[in-house]
Order: C-alpha cells, then sequence, then structure tokens
C-alpha cells in the first residue's frame, strides 16, 4: 500500500461523531484518536495523547474511507476525459480513499511499469489511494497470457480482461489457472462475447419499441454458467463484476452456497435506473451491461442485503461531453459515479433496503476483503483512513457541484442526502467541505 | 426528453416528425387528410403549389436510399422549396467530422428543415433536439428504430384502398420484424387506428423480444399468420441475414414465408398486398402476386409523394405560426 510522505501528520481527535465500523461491530458515539497516520485510539484516549488537531464530529457520521472497487481515472491514454489528479480530487470529496483501476487504461496494464506509472501519478496528486487490476491477457486481446507474476510482485490487486469477454473458452481456463498459481483473484465481468456483439440496450420491451440492438439476459447467465464451471476446476478465486440481472445473482448465491471462492458486486446506477430510463434516448443512461427490468433491479437490491454482492463500487467512467454528444448506440457507455456513491447509498438506507451499517460494510471493509487489503476498517493500528459525513445534509448535484472532470451522470439535477464533510488519507485530511 | 415534447409543441402541433409514438389519431388522420388533398397536385400538368417557396431543405441521408430520398426530393420541389441532397456515407464522416459539425455547418448555411436518415436508432431524435429552434427535423428512418413517413403512406394506402374503419381490418406483416424500423411505425400506425387485429409473421429468429407487447399477435407459420387477412404487407428480407445466422437460406425464406397466389388463398379474396420495396422476387413473394391485381406496391411510392408533401407543409407551417 502506498503512504503518503509529504506531511508529518498530525495527531487527530475526531470528537463527538457516531462512529460506524462494521468490521468492528461498532456503531455508537466515540472519539478516533489518530497519530503518525495510523488509528491509535477508538474511545478513550491512549495515555499522553495530546491532539494538534480537533475535528468536531457532532451530528456526523465517522466511518472508515470509502472503497471502490472499479473507477476509472482515464489516465494514462484518454487524459481529455479525465485525469488522476481530477477523479483523486473527486474522489476524495467524496469520502473514497481507495480506488480500484482496472486495466483497460491506454496503454492496458499488463507491466510493473504500468502500475508504478499509475501509483506514482496517484502519490502525486496525493488525494486517494489507487489500486490496479493487471491485464489478465496480453492486451486484453483473449489469446495470450499476460505475465502475472511480475503484475503480482509490482503490486496489482488481481487480475481482470475488463470489459473485453474472451471469446475462448480455453484460454479462459488457461488464464484461471495460471492466475491461481500466484494466488490472484480474477475479476470477471460476465458477458458472452457472441450473445452481446453490437447490442446496447437490455434486451426487452423497451429495446424492443426504441429498435436498439438487444443484449440478452443469457450474455450474462450463460457466461456465468461456463466461468463458474472453469472456477470449480480451476480453484481460482473469482470475483464477479458489476453483476446486473436477478438470474445472475440467484446464480452466484448458489455457487457460494456450494462453497466456491466466488465474491459479486453491483454498481450503484443499477440499484436506481432501469431498461425504462433509456426512453428518450438518453445516453448517460448507455451503459454495460445494461439496465435491466425493474424486477432485476429489486432482485440486485435484495442481494446487496443479503450480503451476496459483498460490495456496492461506484462503476466510475468519466466521459468528455462529444463522447456523449451523439445518437444512443454510437455514444460510448458509462457514468461518472464518484460523486454519487455515498449520497445514493444512503438513499438505500432512507428506502430500508439495508441498515446503514450494511451499507458502510459494502462500502469499506467488504471490497477491501474482496481486494485483499488490510483498510476498510477503524481497527486500531491500522492506516487511518476514514470519512466523516453529515447524513442530514441535502445538496443537489449539478455542474456547479460535481468533482470528477466526467459530467455524464443520469443523476444530475438530484436532490442527494448526505455529504462528505472531511476525508482522511492515512491520517492526513485531504477533503474538507 | 420524451419523444412527444420533442416533435409536438405545446399545443400539440407538429414541430419535428420524429416517429408515430407520441403522436395522437387526430393528428395523425390530419395527416392522412392533408395529404389526401395533396394527391390532386401530382396528377396536375403543373405539379407545384408555393407553400415553401423560399424555403430550403436538405436531404441528410446516413445511408443508401433510392426510393425514400426521391420522394422526399419531389414532394419539397412540389412544394416549391429549394432542396439539396447530402450523403454522408461518402462525405464528412468518413473524414472524421462527427454528426453535430455536420448539422452546425449546414445549420450555418440557414437550412429551414433537415430530413434525415442514419443507420443508428435515436439519429433523428438527436438532431432533432440539437438543432435551432427554426429548424424541422423530419425522420426519414433511424436504424431499427422507425421510418415513420413510410407507415404514414402505408396506412393510408391500406385507407384508400379499404375505407377509414380500420377495426374490421385484419393486418398481417410478415418478414424480418426484427431489423425492420417499417414494421415498428406500421404497428404503431395501425394500433393508433385502432385496427382490429394486427398480425407479425416470421420465425422466431426475425421476431423481436416481447414483440407482442408492441400490440400484435405473433405467428411463426405463414398460413396461419395470412389466414382471413385483409392486408398482408411484407417486409424486404436482407441478404446478410444469412450471414448472422438467422436463416439459412433464401430458398428456406421463400418455402416457408414467400407469399405466392397459392398460399393466399387462406387470406380473404380481397385481400391487398403491400411491399415498402425493394422487392425481392423469389424470396418474400413471387411475381404473380407482385405484379398482380390485389398489389399496391406502386401505389404506395406514389402517395409516398403525397405524404411527405403532408408532413413536410405541416411542420413547417408550425414554425410559420410560432415566429407570427
Amino acid at each position: 500500500m502506498t503512504e503518503s510522505s509529504t506531511q508529518q501528520p498530525d495527531r487527530i481527535r475526531i470528537s463527538g461523531g457516531r462512529v460506524v465500523d462494521p468490521a468492528n461491530k461498532v456503531d455508537a458515539l466515540l472519539d478516533v484518536f489518530i497519530a503518525d497516520g495510523k488509528i491509535a485510539a477508538v474511545g478513550a484516549p491512549p495515555g499522553g495523547f495530546e491532539a494538534e488537531h480537533d475535528i468536531d464530529a457532532s451530528g456526523r457520521i465517522v466511518c472508515p474511507g470509502l472503497v471502490d472497487l472499479c473507477a476509472r481515472t482515464r489516465e494514462p491514454g484518454q487524459e481529455h476525459k479525465a485525469t488522476i489528479a481530477s477523479e483523486s480530487q473527486a474522489a476524495a470529496c467524496g469520502g473514497i480513499t481507495t480506488l480500484c483501476c482496472p486495466p483497460d487504461t491506454r496503454p492496458v496494464v499488463e507491466t510493473p511499469a504500468d502500475i508504478e506509472l499509475i501509483r506514482l501519478r496517484a502519490e502525486a496528486a496525493g488525494k486517494t489511494r489507487i489500486v490496479t487490476l493487471g491485464a489478465l491477457t496480453r492486451g486484453l486481446d483473449g489469446e495470450y497470457l499476460s505475465e502475472m507474476a511480475a503484475l503480482k510482485k509490482a503490486g496489482c490487486v488481481g487480475v481482470s480482461n475488463a470489459l473485453r469477454p474472451l471469446a475462448n473458452t480455453l484460454v479462459q481456463r488457461r488464464a484461471l489457472e495460471y492466475a491461481a498459481t500466484f494466488d490472484l483473484t480474477v475479476f470477471l465481468y460476465a458477458n458472452d462475447h457472441w450473445l452481446s456483439a453490437d447490442g446496447c440496450a437490455h434486451e426487452g420491451k423497451v429495446a424492443t419499441r426504441m429498435g436498439l440492438t438487444g443484449i440478452p439476459e443469457a450474455a450474462e447467465t450463460a457466461a456465468i454458467a461456463r466461468d463458474l464451471a472453469l472456477v470449480e476446476q480451476t480453484g481460482v478465486r473469482a470475483h464477479f463484476c458489476r453483476v446486473s440481472s436477478a438470474r445472475a445473482a440467484q446464480m452466484v448465491a448458489r455457487a457460494q452456497f456450494d462453497g466456491l471462492p466466488v465474491t459479486a458486486d453491483v454498481a450503484i446506477p443499477y440499484l436506481y435506473l432501469t431498461e425504462i430510463d433509456i426512453r428518450g434516448f438518453d445516453s448517460n443512461c448507455h451503459v454495460i451491461p445494461p439496465l435491466r427490468t425493474t424486477e432485476d433491479r429489486q432482485r440486485l437490491r435484495d442481494a446487496v442485503q443479503r450480503g451476496i454482492f459483498s460490495a456496492i463500487c461506484s462503476d466510475h467512467q468519466p466521459h468528455d461531453p462529444d463522447a456523449k454528444l451523439r445518437p444512443f448506440p454510437s455514444t460510448e457507455p458509462g457514468i461518472s459515479g464518484l460523486d454519487t456513491l455515498l449520497p445514493l447509498g444512503l438513499r438505500l438506507v432512507d428506502e430500508q433496503v439495508m441498515g446503514l451499517d450494511e451499507l458502510i460494510q459494502r462500502l469499506t471493509a467488504g471490497p477491501a476483503q474482496i481486494l485483499g487489503l488490510p483498510c476498510g476498517t477503524l481497527t486500531v493500528g491500522n492506516t487511518a483512513d476514514i470519512c466523516i459525513f453529515d447524513p442530514e445534509l441535502t445538496w443537489q448535484l449539478d455542474p456547479s457541484t460535481i468533482k470528477s472532470h466526467g459530467h455524464n451522470t443520469p443523476f444530475m439535477g438530484w436532490e442527494l442526502k448526505g455529504r462528505v464533510t472531511h476525508t482522511l488519507l492515512a491520517g492526513r485530511q485531504v477533503h474538507a467541505l | 426528453m420524451s419523444t412527444a415534447s420533442l416533435q409536438l409543441d405545446a399545443h400539440g402541433r407538429m414541430k419535428h416528425f420524429l416517429c408515430i409514438e407520441g403522436l395522437n389519431r387526430q393528428l395523425l388522420t390530419e395527416i392522412l387528410d392533408t395529404a389526401e388533398s395533396f394527391t390532386g397536385v401530382t396528377e396536375q400538368t403543373v405539379k407545384k403549389v408555393p407553400l415553401l417557396r423560399g424555403k430550403t431543405i436538405v436531404n441528410l441521408f446516413f445511408e443508401a436510399s433510392t426510393r425514400t430520398r426521391t420522394t422526399f426530393e419531389l414532394a419539397a420541389k412540389r412544394l416549391s422549396a429549394d432542396v439539396l441532397n447530402i450523403n454522408i456515407t461518402q462525405s464528412s464522416t468518413v473524414k472524421g467530422e462527427t454528426l453535430l459539425d455536420t448539422l452546425r455547418n449546414l445549420e450555418a448555411m440557414h437550412v429551414d428543415m433537415f430530413v434525415v436518415r442514419h443507420n443508428d436508432s435515436g439519429a433523428a431524435h438527436f438532431i432533432a433536439s440539437h438543432v435551432a429552434p427554426h429548424v424541422s427535423v423530419i425522420n426519414a428512418g433511424d436504424g431499427r428504430h422507425s421510418h415513420p413517413t413510410q407507415a404514414l403512406l402505408d396506412v393510408f394506402t391500406i385507407r384508400r384502398t379499404k375505407g377509414p374503419d380500420f377495426g374490421r381490418l385484419r393486418v398481417a406483416i410478415v418478414g424480418d420484424i426484427l431489423h425492420s424500423r417499417v414494421a415498428r411505425s406500421q404497428i404503431h400506425a395501425l394500433n393508433l387506428l385502432n385496427t382490429g387485429d394486427i398480425r407479425i409473421v416470421a420465425p422466431r429468429t426475425l421476431v423481436p423480444a416481447h414483440a407482442e407487447s408492441l400490440g400484435v399477435h405473433v405467428y411463426h407459420d405463414l398460413e396461419a399468420g395470412i389466414e382471413g387477412a385483409d392486408v398482408i404487407i411484407m417486409l424486404r428480407l436482407q441478404r446478410e441475414r444469412m450471414q448472422g445466422a438467422l436463416l439459412p437460406s433464401e430458398h428456406e425464406y421463400y418455402e416457408l414465408f414467400g407469399v405466392t397466389e397459392e398460399k393466399l388463398a387462406v387470406a380473404r379474396p380481397d385481400v391487398t398486398i403491400m411491399h415498402p420495396g425493394p422487392i425481392n422476387r423469389g424470396v418474400e413473394m413471387d411475381s404473380e402476386v407482385a405484379d398482380g391485381s390485389r398489389s399496391v406496391i406502386l401505389e404506395q411510392v406514389t402517395h409516398g409523394i403525397a405524404v411527405r408533401m403532408a408532413v413536410m407543409s405541416m411542420a413547417m407551417h408550425h414554425h410559420k405560426k410560432s415566429k407570427a
């Protein structure tokens, strides 16, 4: 893990806040003490502790810094959309202290140098910790294995072929076996290459009416079935990214029940939006996998609550305006999501989909565990990554309040409740409202 | 923005013409009646009316077309407008210019109306939501989504042939529904006119998911589908459908879904045969049917001019009114 070295952290006391730390089963009004970038104590101050800086958190919630399983910073290669610096800033403002980048940058992350480059730029930005997934196959072309051992040594937290499904099942099998050799988690997007080809919307009533090429649910379920068979055979630890359908969630649940080493996540837009939202050809709702039915959305919500999905991510994909200024099928898919991860999550609590502790767990310890990182908790001795937010503060997402360079979000104009007031990265304040 | 609010103004009048969905029956009938009044013009010796004199209309075609583009051009000329044809397939976008830039450039030449065909569903909506307020957009076909003037000329032809009461009609649409913008628009138009029974007939590979939600009955057997039909509309089958593993061969398609005089025996004796063109003889139907007395395929083409005159004049009229 990267540590900030630019500045000696202060001794900080966060006082009067409601501390929610699901990993340690803590939910109480407590003070948090930070020294040397680490959690020194929760509750009573350690002996002889004198705070150099005091953060009044009364009326606020103090939780571990959020861990986002999937966010694209667009750097290197697409800096006209966003940069590590711009998106690090957005992450810090959103209370996110660790974010994981998929390998589909340009060039793709397939050598130790690529990982090093991202790490150095993230450190220079100094606002959030960025970890990377390495490419599963060379150039993500699905034909040759990447040098996974070298990638692991360089610090990648897993391997993935990102949004490029492997057409060749034999290559898929070999890639999983090879990853398992080095105890690497494979991050899989369940998407059948042939069934989803050219599609841009869920194959259903809405796509039929709008004449949009459909992506059937089977593109996801057929791929999951194949992947699960290979997971069982190879014994690799697999994580299914951005599950989008009720049936796929059910398949993951069954695999977990059967004891397979399988985890999964959902991206937060899928817990709010459905195929109906693309009516009127709203290109901000063009996402891959596609938004599915109201029934699917309900089952995805159930699956998060039940812990079948142990993480909720932003699936942040910032775009330049031109990427969305085209007819719907020609627009680039993806939603800018760093700004809305926490407030949209809190809305799930308001809508009684899950408790606050469950939500915080899915945004912190849950994803940290998938990444195999020791963050996402307020355990004494841990690096002090902390998010403090006011759960009652309402604000509007608009072009003046959004921090990401990507303004491509269907939630633009929404009134959101809950705003991050302070973010601490390794004991250093990287955001204050 | 919803389709209805994009193509209609606050008074429910036509601003753009993008799709049949969102129109009401009254407006649809008004267009058909206006088209009826224009049929006289096209039969006169001097086939012109000065309704759009001084207006500039650009036919912006990103996809090849002969029939649709030509009838739009003729319609515009008969309304005395100046017409410019631009085929983008071989133009700017090849050089990397975005659709929006192409549009802005043409707009700068003080164009009053765009007639647009594009291979992306939603392209006409996209253009309509980005043009200057005084410019009208007419959809001449977008992806698989909509081809509203074709659907209008089809129901216009049916009305002329069968009379105004659609409630007693059984209409069967046969062929590649999945990829057809024409079928989608026809279905909406027929439903708007309260057609008694709308059927689609095709193998399962050419029927979109949840097709019945469009308000049709789905058949996979030709004879069952056209039984008792008052109108049969055939759709063009594109050759590339064989490559996509949607069909095994043209031969088998013709055997199962090609309309012949013999198979027509189950339809009503006065059945009307329609096709938006161009026809593949010996694939969708045999020549005997295409050229037979019950075929109105060429009338459809003629009616296309009157219907397009109606749509263009109504959309332009709106702008005149709103300026005044």
